[in-house]
């Protein structure tokens, strides 16, 4: 008996630690589930339409439908595909959008692992997602999916960059890496939130984030009109229903850091309010409804004007923010970007 | 053995396999795959070494950044696995002694006193951060060595685009300064005409609908 104490005693930390990651994997794929009912939803309502509303009472068991129908259907492999990588491509698009949460703060102490280079972390997790895209285009072995492919890093490795400079300018004001510590920074009602001094850096990692997920109006990895489904056109049943849960998985990261980063994380807006992890939700919520919206207001933008935007645009306001915030903080009005 | 020295072994065989197969592999996007693999493996490595910042650093730059684009020229190249096979006896005696000569100089430098096994580092205090440790250094007694760096790279991407730069004459590019400077009065023209006098008559008969003749206006109207 003793025996057996020791190895429960020696082995509850990797207990602990995978019950943990339960608890915050399964509420994030089921949010994922319930992300893809909201956006039919609301951008049916956008367009005057009603959405998804048979399956359940008002269309709620939908993505439950969905789910079972991709689990149903048939991994078809192209004869002439790259087998191994084949596979291999959706489980690297999912796997960084899921480790990437190990370091995320929910609530004050609420975190898998607290460690000092959070958001060192969370930039190099998220840049291997690329290659999920880029080696399923190449294995399906057919022409459409590697153009998508082909689009789809160029686009990821040019707005990686203008995303890493926004956080530059995060970590100057918070002058530290740890997420947690970039969230205490903020501390004092919605006016200390790093949104106002850093609002351009703000706006570039909102819009660089719609671009890495490959969303509306930066979806010409995918561009239905132009390259039929881009690199995920010979995949199908739950090769692909991974592939689509790893895009949104990947929405709700970037909602995630972005409220972590800009808007207060679990921080109340008014100081009287307590804080708490609705506050984070509901932010969350917010961004990830942004993404919806910006999908259902603009059109596809064309290749080179991604480009531009990425390189031409936000690179330079980045670096010109970084530079105004490291003057700003040698004058006596610092405490502004604090 | 303790877990950490598992750990090692386990990072450490990953990377020699790895390594091994991007030189033996015969497609050369698997052989690039295996290259992403071993920066991995190396990555583990350092992080087991408590270099955290450079572990990271390594798999954002070289994994995230670098192979990639490596991938993209090599996914484009269209390559022959078997010609490049073809004049393997004619290098060899030219690869064979640079080979030697490479696994000469590592044995030295590995065999020599100061690269000999040191002892694995002591435990840092829970507190203590490698980055902020880094950025320290890097910002105060090396700030000279890290501006020089930092420029001759600028020099490098400088040459880089100057050298591939081709501005073809006939080419129709769009320059979207111009595009967004444009206003509705330079495209667009609203001219004032005079009603013509056919569309006149039409549009009296239209109106006397109540006379008995006025059948054919209305059904015209109705078309």
């Amino acid at each position: 008996m003793t025996g057996l104490g020791e190895i429960w005693s020696a082995a509850w930390p990797a207990v602990q630690a995978l019950l943990y990651i339960i608890l915050i994997l399964v509420p994030l794929v089921l949010s994922v589930a319930y992300l893809t009912y909201a956006e039919r939803k609301i951008i049916g309502y956008m367009q005057v339409r009603l959405g998804p509303n048979r399956v359940g009472y008002k269309g709620l068991l939908q993505p439950i439908a969905d789910v079972v129908k991709l689990l149903m259907k048939e991994v078809i492999i192209p004869s002439g595909a790259s087998r191994g990588l084949f596979i291999l491509g959706p489980v690297l698009a999912i796997a960084p959008a899921l480790a990437a949460w190990a370091v995320i703060p929910f609530a004050h102490g609420w975190v898998l692992a607290n460690i000092d280079a959070g958001l060192l972390y969370v930039l190099a997790v998220t840049s291997i997602g690329v290659y999920g895209v880029v080696i399923a285009g190449w294995a399906s072995n057919s022409k459409y999916a590697f153009l998508g492919a082909l689009r789809s890093a160029a686009q990821i490795v040019s707005y990686e960059i203008a995303m890493g400079f926004a956080l530059v300018g995060v970590l100057m004001a918070a002058q530290s890496l740890n997420l947690s510590q970039i969230v205490e920074g903020q501390a004092g009602g919605f006016w200390h939130w790093y949104v106002w001094p850093l609002f351009p850096l703000f706006l570039v990692y909102l819009v660089s984030g719609v671009a890495e997920t490959n969303r509306a109006p930066f979806d010409v990895a995918e561009g239905e009109s132009e390259i039929v489904a881009g690199f995920h056109v010979e995949y199908s049943g739950m090769a692909f229903a991974v592939f689509f849960l790893a895009e949104y998985a990947n929405m709700i990261l970037i909602s995630a850091l972005t409220t972590l980063m800009f808007l207060g994380g679990w921080l109340s807006p008014f100081p009287l309010l307590p804080d708490g992890m609705l506050w984070w939700l509901l932010k969350v919520a917010f961004v990830l409804f942004l993404f919806l919206w910006f999908r259902a207001t603009f059109p596809r933008y064309r290749y080179d004007q991604i480009m531009r935007l990425g390189w031409k645009v936000f690179i330079p306001i980045t670096l010109v923010w970084i530079l105004v915030v490291g003057l700003v903080m040698q004058t006596p009005y610092a405490y502004l970007v604090h | 053995m303790n877990f950490q020295s598992a750990l090692f072994y386990f990072f450490a065989a990953i990377l020699l396999f790895a390594g091994l197969r991007v030189i033996t592999a015969r497609n050369p996007v698997h052989a690039a795959l295996y290259l992403v693999l071993a920066f991995f493996s190396a990555a583990g490595l350092w992080m087991l070494l408590e270099a955290e910042f450079l572990a990271i650093v390594l798999v954002l730059v070289y994994v995230g950044a670098v192979m990639v684009l490596f991938l993209f020229v090599v996914m484009m190249l269209d390559i022959n696995p078997d010609q490049l096979r073809q004049n393997f006896w004619r290098y060899l005696p030219v690869a064979l002694p640079v080979a030697l000569l490479i696994g000469v100089e590592m044995v030295l430098i590995l065999g020599s006193r100061y690269f000999a096994a040191t002892p694995p580092p002591t435990p840092l205090p829970a507190g203590y951060s490698n980055t902020k440790a880094l950025g320290e250094v890097l910002y105060t007694q090396y700030v000279y060595a890290f501006e020089v760096a930092a420029v001759i790279l600028l020099v490098a991407i400088v040459a880089a685009i100057a050298l591939t730069m081709r501005r073809r004459k006939d080419s129709k590019y769009v320059d979207p300064a111009r595009q967004v400077r444009v206003r509705k009065e330079d495209r667009l023209r609203v001219l004032k005409m005079k009603v013509s006098r056919y569309g006149d008559e039409l549009h009296d008969h239209a109106h006397d609908g109540s006379q008995p003749g006025g059948d054919a206006a209305s059904s015209s109207q109705e078309r």
